[in-house]
């Protein structure tokens, strides 16, 4: 097993006025590029609704692979291709230069471009064109980014992504549990779900605009399926005992659940969302639960402690005999796949410490990624190239990213709460 | 029926011996909050790391048809869902209480330390739920009687991170429902 270490690079942080979760840069293991993002040319009436390249250049710095170069630096600040000079921009050591500008079209219209130059071959990689309004433009700046980090990369960006997590507030004997929906960078935070009984284990529908939780509400566990726009919500799962650990199918129609019954004995169960049919995955005396549908739908990853300790199992998604996957460690579980099938994250017991470990589905290969001593609920990025994650910072529960190689590492941190159970959404359907 | 006999058991005999004052069982607050169910009994038996090594804490709760002189919590092992011998005559008078009113019935809520993956914990949970449930079968309860609610690690009644916390945290609560 490859132990890594990192380094502390850098130390940037960017708070927002609005956002409960900021993003410091904290730790990186490689050397990041620098890059220049110059200021975007404005013409409208007023001040710039968005400030698109703050928003392009924030992005790129916090993917960990860039490190845009300040402004105060620029020897010049071209906002049209035709006026930018090469040599300017080689001297600065810079591998990228992004330029642009926004356009007001009308009332509530405009025109964003920007174009992504190569200064030491001297040649444009990507330009475009995006139409935008005051409320769009924040997103289409994220795309914007998305299509440079991508074409520099070749990893797709999920600076347009959305992640789901779970606060909890104590105040005296009273605590307060929301489930919150926001930007991948802590903006736009909309609490969907308050209570005073936990809730637990979000889980994004394969489009984006439902979430399935577990909630405690009136002391027993329940599953719901909430649609985001209307904020109706079905209760899916109460049987007698635990109703837990729901996971939405790739065709969203089908979750995973955990069934416990009267007498307690948990099992993973498929429940078809429109019919309500329940089938039984598992009937074994141990727990299984955690149940994760592999990208192609076949298989039901789930955790179970059939062997003694939880481990990673997976059975077909129609049924049959349940196959252990997860050998090195004596604790494996919260299996999580990436969307590319590759990987499996889990919650692995690292020498005495609860820390995410990635293992390649090929080469059997682990890697700790975290390193912490209580870090849980890793999800993949639908880009497969990076998780969130759980740790906890002086007892509270706050968020960090890291890439799958565990090289790039990154913490959110939270304004005033206990912060856990991080999902990254898939990539927006357009 | 002798119900001084649980308060004068070893297990107690040494909490008390542990504090400089000695503590009575707190009486419920005018508004009826219950008392010791947000971990604020933990303060009132002073601190030590070993204090629930050997004790039963005594709660209160106004709904407690034992009139609070019955422990209703069992704290458990690192990673057991064995209920200990010091706890054998907590759960045989509770059963006794069950079989004795068949209008009476308890929630048992399980709760696990926060190590490890938070569904997994409700699973640990859920076991030791089942296991004071089991118990109680035996000593003749009815099953009607009885439901199990795990709540894994999602409500602790101490919030450290190191082994006293996680020993308050490894539970099973009775609460009666009338």
């Amino acid at each position: 097993m490859k132990q890594l270490t990192t380094l502390i690079l850098a130390l940037l942080a960017f708070s927002t006025a609005t956002a409960d979760l900021t993003i410091e840069i904290t730790e990186g293991g490689i050397k990041r590029a620098p890059i220049a993002v110059v200021p975007f040319g404005w013409s409208g009436e007023g001040d710039m609704p968005v400030d698109v390249d703050g928003v392009i250049a924030a992005d790129l710095n916090r993917s960990g692979r860039f490190e845009p170069i300040p402004q105060e630096n620029m020897l010049q600040r071209p906002t049209e291709g035709t006026n930018i000079d090469f040599d300017d921009w080689t001297i600065l050591n810079v591998s990228a230069v992004v330029i642009g500008r926004v356009e007001q079209t009308g009332a509530n219209a405009y025109s964003v471009q920007f174009q992504l130059f190569d200064p030491y071959r001297r040649v444009q990689l990507v330009g475009y064109r995006m139409p935008a309004s005051r409320g769009t433009m924040r997103r289409v700046a994220h795309r914007l980014a998305d299509m440079i980090y991508e074409e520099l990369t070749g990893i797709a960006g999920v600076f347009a992504t959305k992640v789901t997590y779970v606060t909890a507030d104590r105040q005296g004997s009273e605590t307060t549990y929301r489930l919150v929906v926001a930007d991948y960078d802590g903006e736009n935070e909309v609490v969907i779900m308050e209570s005073k009984d936990p809730i637990m284990s979000p889980a994004w529908s394969p489009d984006s605009r439902r979430i399935a939780y577990v909630s405690f509400e009136g002391n027993r566990s329940s599953i719901f399926i909430q649609t985001l726009r209307t904020g109706n919500r079905l209760k899916v799962s109460s049987r007698p005992g635990i109703n837990g650990a729901p996971s939405f199918s790739p065709d969203g129609r089908k979750l995973v659940l955990t069934q416990g019954g009267v007498d307690g004995n948990l099992d993973i169960y498929v429940l078809d969302v429109t019919s309500r049919q329940t089938t039984r995955l598992t009937d074994h005396r141990a727990i299984d639960t955690e149940g994760t549908w592999s990208p192609d739908g076949r298989y039901i990853y789930f955790t179970s402690d059939r062997s003694g300790g939880p481990q990673v199992y997976r059975v077909p998604a129609t049924g049959g005999t349940a196959e252990r996957i997860t050998f090195e460690g004596g604790y494996n579980a919260r299996p999580r796949l990436s969307p590319d099938g590759e990987k499996l994250a889990t919650v692995f017991n690292d020498r005495g410490n609860f820390r995410i470990a990635v293992m390649d589905l090929d080469s059997k290969e682990v890697v700790v990624v975290s390193t912490g001593a209580q870090d849980e609920s890793p999800s993949f990025a639908p880009n497969s190239d990076t998780l969130i994650y759980a740790t906890r910072q002086r007892g509270n529960g706050v968020l960090e990213t890291v890439t799958a190689d565990g090289l790039i590492r990154q913490r959110l941190t939270s304004g005033r709460s206990d912060v856990r159970e991080p999902v990254w959404s898939p990539f927006e359907r357009f | 029926m002798n119900a001084t006999k649980i308060l004068i058991s070893t297990g107690i005999a040494l909490l008390l011996a542990g504090c400089d004052t000695t503590p009575s069982i707190p009486d419920p607050e005018p508004d009826g909050t219950v008392y010791g169910s947000d971990g604020s009994s933990a303060d009132t038996y002073g601190s030590g790391d070993d204090r629930y090594e050997d004790g039963v804490v005594v709660d209160y709760d106004p709904n407690d048809p034992t009139g609070g002189e019955l422990a209703d919590t069992i704290y458990f092992e690192f990673d057991s869902s064995e209920v200990g011998p010091d706890y054998t005559d907590v759960v045989v008078r509770h059963a006794t209480l069950l079989a004795n009113d068949q209008r009476l019935s308890v929630r048992l809520d399980g709760h696990a330390d926060e190590r490890g993956s938070r569904e997994y914990n409700i699973g640990l949970g859920e076991r030791r739920a089942q296991a004071v449930r089991q118990l109680l079968l035996l000593q003749g309860a009815s099953p009607g009687q009885i439901k199990t609610v795990s709540f894994g690690e999602e409500r602790p009644e101490a919030f450290g991170s190191d082994e006293a916390s996680y020993a308050q945290n490894r539970r099973v609560v009775f609460n009666y429902e009338n």
